[in-house]
């Protein structure tokens, strides 16, 4: 490779969507054995170009040229067997088939008589396993895998082709730091073997430790390319939100008051057990730990979702049934979900329908004649106290960013005006700006006097927000720390079950 | 403005579009097909699976499927029968007879795939079939006859010059259509067919629902199934064949979307009617009736796929 590193090259793509332009004449390069990072905020176009690349989008302006050569993708596959591959951030697998069968999923190995040689399949997925050092068993259902399990299938699947390009969308958004650890071995891998990755994420701390170049996108156009030795964090950011933004964690201090929630020896069969704690007001508690830890199991079970083999629940000192969800809203609980897709949003409903959801009753004469006017007046003032982007209460939730769609369902619960919020990863999946804006809402919410809990798996959100965190591991609480006393060391060590505590 | 966003505001109403031209084309193959007494005609003839349609869309819409309603109009059909001979009971009987009969069904349909979690199409294929079965145990195998004079005149009568079962299903679309867009159950439907789990997290009580959901569309098939013995002055235990794929045909030409959550009553009228239209235009001008067997599901295929594409479109 004495000549050119530079492997791709796109210039002047351009992409439209009826009534929005999705990228404007945006440009990208990519050399052979460097990580390229791509960052943006939720809309900024950085999955479009990617999807471009992948021939699931077809350009309408613009060349890609690979490698020398002009291509014009139609089709997923085109795109593949021009050397590129791509992990989608939303998983795919197929449930019912095995591992190795997903890996190879239409280029399985046939015997003679041109059946699946099961052997050779076995074979190949073991060494590719072995060289990525994943341990997992090949003929596992993908359905008995775990989620960060079936992310790291979906890496070897990848790497399975041994593409030029991998193209990798938020990788890390669903595995454990080993696992990290693990991923970025493997980059470094391909690296070294000259292949170009190219790394989407929204998380600093990775960006700045795997990562050679960025290139950052606003708003469908393209910013700015630069090295990443050197970068400041505040000039990248700056240059994601065309703005300064001081502070991510503007964390500030709330007069704390009494107890407002008592939790006592509260179990879940095979999850968790006999398990208490307190929340007060004006306190923001924060529940921290690896995934698996049984974090969104316990606010899940104290919000009825799951039920409770035992235990009970106190406000204000009076104890309080919750049995189901309904039982805990009527209580002044309120949560907002990991999972903003699956439980936090009716996806197919409209901004306005879901901000309304929980609070119905609000606004039915007798109960069940709705009352449109004051409803949307209602829907409206949410809007606008969140700074919800949209471009009106009839807009389908589903097409907002996923800071958007997290404001909506944070608006839905505060329509209701909890005294208690849960909030598992509220900021999972969403841009710097609305990161942000989503903690100084929680900090408002705190000094109002409302009991928060955090469960957030990112380290320095925790230590940033909180009061007072639980470290939870394999469905114990390892740990219980006051603000003074937070570093990331002795939170990572109490998750991992090595107790600190004297 | 371009083609693209023409194209993108029209395919809101594109069965609307499809249904005026179908009429324009059949006006001009048949002079017959415009006038007052045959648009009466029409209408008369949809109004019983129009109302079958109507549940069949609430159904659909939150997130259910009723494969039950057919066999629902020939037990209703007969039970009720049963009540309407001359000189026995007041008409008010045999009405209540039909709708509690549907009513038993859709709260078994409801109970069994809300709490015993059976998939919808399992459970209501099996109501289904005992349906037809308990439909000819009722009258041992022969049609119910003998009825009253106002028994028959439930569906043949008139009310203001229109015929009574336009009226009829003009009301049940009036009813139905205040309970989907201005009550509040009405949203409760469209949540819970939209995301179960995130209406249940935002404290709708799901099943309840369902339940409730699945009895009206119950009783709206027991409705159906007295007004279709009344009209035909008999109550038959094989009334109401292929009702039910009828009825959800007219919900899914009218854009109900098959996975809950997503759907329109004026649409599901359309599609009524674009059934009805189809086979009465194609009457008119002499095609047979073999064809337009093939013609309707030709039509059920292109609506459903013209609409899904118009659908994708707009999510992008």
């Amino acid at each position: 490779m004495v000549k050119d590193k530079c492997i791709l090259k796109m210039e002047g793509i351009s992409k439209s969507f009826p009534g929005v332009k999705a990228l404007n004449n945006v440009q990208f390069a990519l050399e052979a054995g460097e990580v390229h990072v791509l960052m943006g905020e939720n809309g900024a176009g950085k999955s479009t170009l990617m999807k471009v690349l992948a021939g699931i989008y077809t350009k309408d302006e613009g060349s890609i040229d690979l490698k020398g050569r002009e291509v014009d993708f139609h089709h997923p596959s085109d795109s593949i067997h021009a050397g590129i591959s791509m992990i989608h951030q939303e998983l795919m697998p197929i449930p019912h088939l095995a591992v190795a069968e997903n890996i190879y999923l239409g280029r399985e190995p046939l015997t003679f008589v041109g059946t699946v040689d099961r052997k050779k399949l076995e074979s190949w997925t073991t060494s590719l396993f072995e060289k990525l050092r994943i341990e997992i068993n090949p003929w596992s259902l993908m359905n008995d895998l775990s989620v960060a399990e079936m992310q790291m299938v979906e890496i070897a699947k990848a790497t399975s082709w041994d593409s030029d390009i991998i193209i990798m969308d938020e990788p890390t958004s669903a595995i454990t730091e080993q696992e990290v650890d693990n991923l970025f071995r493997i980059i470094r891998q391909l690296k070294a073997e000259g292949t170009g990755i190219i790394y989407i994420s929204h998380k600093m701390d990775e960006i700045f430790e795997i990562g050679d170049r960025i290139t950052v996108f606003r708003d469908g156009e393209y910013v700015d390319t630069c090295r990443i030795e050197g970068l400041e964090r505040s000039r990248l950011i700056s240059l994601m939100v065309g703005r300064e933004i001081k502070d991510i964690f503007p964390k500030t201090d709330c007069p704390i008051g009494e107890t407002i929630l008592k939790v006592d020896e509260i179990s879940l069969p095979d999850v968790f057990e006999n398990l208490s704690f307190e929340l007060k007001k004006g306190e923001i508690l924060g529940i921290s730990g690896l995934m698996g830890a049984g974090r969104t199991e316990l606010v899940e079970t104290l919000f009825g979702i799951r039920k409770k083999s035992r235990g009970t629940i106190f406000k204000e000192g009076k104890e309080i049934r919750i049995e189901k969800p309904s039982d805990a809203i009527e209580n002044g609980l309120a949560i907002v979900s990991e999972d903003r897709k699956e439980v936090g949003l009716v996806l197919k409903m409209s901004v306005g329908r879901n901000l309304t959801l929980t609070t119905l009753k609000d606004y039915a004469l007798f109960g069940q004649i709705m009352q449109e006017r004051s409803e949307s007046k209602s829907i409206q003032e949410q809007i606008e106290k969140l700074i919800i982007k949209t471009a009106g209460d009839g807009q389908l939730v589903s097409t907002l960013s996923g800071g958007n769609q997290q404001k909506v369902v944070i608006g839905k619960w505060l329509l209701n005006n909890p005294d208690i919020l849960i909030m598992d990863e509220p900021t999972r999946g969403i841009d710097v700006a609305a990161k942000a804006e989503i903690h100084k809402l929680i900090c408002r919410l705190a000094c109002q006097g409302k009991g928060i809990i955090l469960i957030s798996s990112e380290l320095p959100e925790i230590i940033g927000m909180c009061d007072r965190v639980l470290v939870m591991h394999e469905g114990r609480i390892t740990g219980e720390l006051d603000r003074k006393d937070f570093t990331q060391e002795c939170i990572m060590h109490m998750a991992t079950g090595q107790c600190l505590e004297e | 403005m371009n083609l693209s966003t023409i194209i993108g505001k029209t395919s809101k109403f594109g069965i609307y579009i499809a249904f005026v031209l179908l009429c324009v084309v059949l006006a001009i193959l048949s002079p017959y097909f415009f006038t007052v007494k045959n648009i009466i005609n029409v209408l008369n003839q949809v109004s019983i699976i129009g109302i079958i349609a109507i549940g069949a869309t609430i159904v659909l819409i939150s997130g259910g499927l009723d494969l039950s309603p057919g066999a629902v109009v020939a037990v209703a059909g007969v039970m009720a029968a049963h009540f309407g001979h001359p000189g026995e009971y007041p008409l008010i009987v045999p009405v209540l007879v039909a709708l509690v009969t549907g009513l038993v069904f859709g709260m078994a349909n409801g109970v069994l795939t809300a709490y015993g979690k059976i998939p919808p199409f399992i459970v209501t294929l099996g109501t289904m079939t005992i349906g037809r079965g308990l439909a000819l145990l009722a009258c041992d195998g022969m049609q119910v006859i003998d009825l009253s004079d106002e028994y028959i005149s439930l569906a043949n009568s008139e009310f203001l010059g229109i015929p009574i079962l336009i009226v009829l299903f003009a009301l049940m679309f009036a009813v139905f259509q205040f309970i989907l867009t201005k009550m509040r159950f009405g949203r409760h439907i469209y949540a819970v067919g939209g995301n179960e789990t995130a209406s249940h997290v935002s404290g709708l009580n799901v099943n309840r629902i369902k339940v409730i959901v699945y009895m009206l569309a119950g009783a709206l098939a027991g409705f159906g199934g007295l007004l279709l013995s009344s009209r035909t002055v008999v109550g038959s235990p094989i009334a109401g064949q292929g009702y039910e794929l009828d009825a959800i045909a007219a919900a899914v030409i009218g854009g109900t979307s098959t996975t809950g959550g997503m759907g329109k009553l004026t649409g599901t009228i359309i599609g009524a009617l674009m059934i009805q239209v189809i086979s009465n235009g194609l009457d008119m001008i002499n095609v047979p009736s073999y064809w337009q067997q093939i013609v309707k599901g030709s039509i059920i295929i292109l609506a459903v796929y013209i609409d899904m594409r118009s659908r994708n479109k707009g999510n992008n």
